[in-house]
């Protein structure tokens, strides 16, 4: 049950509160005067349930999934914006978990990759990876995922090639990139193998070559 | 992170109140408040320690996120916009289609989802020295030093450069707002004032820790993009960079030239990004083309007038010096290829 969950959520970390309250270990400074009040009530919409939470407001969206809520599938990559390994649709646009303060998402409904399938029954998007075998090690696959849902949700791409462009903020350092583009551009495109049109004349200038 | 206190705003003028620092209790905390945007940048950097805010005044409930069409055929552009929705709005696509290829051109389609304008114009250098807060910064520590004059400097500045700071202002959606000609409209608790695009950034100088002229209370309310019809069919965003999408410009150029029936130049706004700590501009490079035929010779004399006082930086493999001759290069690349039409970013649309 939907409720049920988003309780035990919100009484672990009440407990949390209660006993330790959690701070950050890395700041190498902290003001001198004492620490301002924390703990803010929001409420979250991720993968159709609903989740209550108390939470600092320094805690980022990544690391309340991953570390107060259980769900480990978003991946934290850099913790920088650089890497897209976070990426989450927030009110169905793909954003960077890691960038974002859970406190400024209360009310939101996010999706992550564990609200992909519906049951047992897979995304297009999952079930077109696993046949163009895009992925190697997967660490970099829930970003891509949720961002090539995003892509799909946005409708700018129309070729193989505004698909590589558009989905430049996932690195993949396995370099699974051209099974990747190929299985995003047949979901978001369509069947059949996409051909980049960009490799067979010069780089246009001005253009972002993909 | 440091712990801070969060605030929501729903108005521009609760936001504002809540900025100023406390009465009879202004402690550093308190000085240090900041709106928080789209937050990309400013939670990157409160990450890794280089800011430290006592508080964050969240503005994103304001309603400051529209595109709107002025009586003048300009464009408003909302503070709280978010790139990606400005990039793509049909009308900035239409009449500012250098402003829209620039977005484009920069951070990732996540990034764009996320970013809003009037943050895009706040956010701060790049500078590996700047972020890493172990080493000197004149930018963050003021007084300690710069690294990167005879350091690492390939992402840095050529022009404009101070003996105290080398870096330059990341933005590509400055460079085609800077070319443009566009007006930043701010409120603070003691009015409203507009600021023109060439007045907000500021040459590092020997305050390189001031990257703009707004004042910490102030608030950016939207962006007047003035009418740019007549450059709408020959503009141009080049941005070069270490890998072809998702990077920092080594060097990006915005051109528009206004060319007349006769197929001459009756104008040209010419901006650099990636060279210098604000869009670079110098109006009499571009009044070099007016009355010119869009040829080679004529753009050449441009790109030297613009680089004129180009200089260096960084020692080894972290020298910059080959950005001059590339960012001559661009210019006149840029210049070329708006000559013959207008490029977007996306692959469909070359000339």
């Amino acid at each position: 049950m939907p409720d049920t969950l988003g309780n035990t959520a919100c009484l672990a970390l009440a407990i949390h509160h209660d006993t330790a309250p959690a701070m950050e270990l890395d700041s190498p400074t902290l003001p001198a005067a004492a620490p301002p009040p924390d703990h803010l009530g929001i409420r979250l919409h991720i993968n159709g349930q609903i989740y209550a939470v108390a939470i600092e407001p320094w805690v980022t969206l990544l690391d309340l999934l991953r570390d107060r809520l259980q769900l480990t599938g978003t991946k934290k990559g850099c913790d920088h914006g650089q890497c897209g390994a976070c990426t989450v649709l927030v009110d169905g646009r793909r954003t960077l978990a890691c960038l974002q303060l859970a406190v400024m998402r209360d009310g939101a409904d996010i999706t992550t990759v564990e609200g992909l399938a519906r049951g047992e029954v897979l995304h297009p998007i999952q079930l077109a990876f696993m046949h163009h075998d895009a992925l190697q090690c997967g660490y970099c696959t829930p970003g891509q995922l949720c961002s090539a849902i995003g892509l799909m949700n946005e409708g700018q791409a129309r070729s193989l090639d505004e698909v590589r462009e558009l989905m430049s903020g996932n690195l993949c350092r396995c370099g699974a990139y051209v099974q990747i583009a190929q299985a995003v551009a047949e979901v978001a495109l369509g069947p059949g193998e996409h051909r980049s049109e960009r490799a067979r004349r010069p780089i246009v200038t001005g253009t972002v070559p993909a | 992170m440091n712990p801070f206190a969060y605030a929501k705003a729903s108005d521009a003028g609760a936001a504002l109140m809540q900025i100023a620092p406390a009465t009879g209790a202004a402690s550093a905390a308190d000085a240090a408040a900041k709106f928080l945007a789209g937050g990309t940048n400013l939670i990157d950097l409160m990450k890794e320690g280089v800011l430290q805010p006592g508080r964050l005044v969240d503005i994103n409930g304001l309603p400051l996120d529209t595109i709107e069409e002025l009586a003048d055929g300009g464009l408003r552009l909302g503070a709280l916009a978010r790139n990606a929705d400005t990039a793509y709005h049909p009308t900035v696509q239409k009449r500012l289609p250098l402003l829209a290829s620039a977005l484009l051109a920069g951070a990732s389609p996540q990034i764009r989802n996320m970013a809003t304008n009037g943050g895009n114009l706040l956010q701060r250098t790049r500078c590996h020295y700047f972020y890493d807060t172990l080493v000197p910064c004149n930018k963050r520590a003021p007084g300690t030093g710069c690294p990167a004059r005879e350091g690492l400097a390939r992402q840095h500045a050529i022009l404009g450069a101070s003996e105290h700071c080398v870096a330059v202002h990341p933005s590509d959606m400055c460079v085609a707002l800077a070319a443009l000609d566009a007006v930043v409209h701010v409120r603070s608790p003691r009015g409203e004032r507009d600021i023109p695009f060439a007045e907000l950034h500021r040459l590092p100088g020997d305050r390189p820790d001031v990257d703009t002229t707004l004042e910490p209370d102030e608030l950016i309310v939207h962006i007047d993009v003035p009418p740019a019809a007549p450059f709408a069919a020959h503009s141009v965003y080049l941005k070069l960079r270490e890998r072809q999408s998702y990077a920092f410009a080594l060097v990006s150029v915005a051109a528009a030239l206004d060319i007349n029936r006769a197929g001459r130049i009756r104008n040209a706004r010419l901006a650099l990004g990636g060279v210098a700590h604000k869009p670079w501009r110098v109006p009499a490079a571009e009044a070099l083309l007016a009355g010119e035929a869009p040829a080679r010779a004529a753009f050449e004399r441009c790109a030297d007038a613009l680089l004129q006082g180009a200089q260096a930086h960084g020692r080894g493999v972290g020298s910059n010096a080959f950005k001059i001759p590339m960012a001559h290069r661009a210019i006149v690349r840029a210049l070329e290829t708006a000559a013959r039409g207008t490029v977007m970013n996306t692959t469909g649309s070359a000339p």
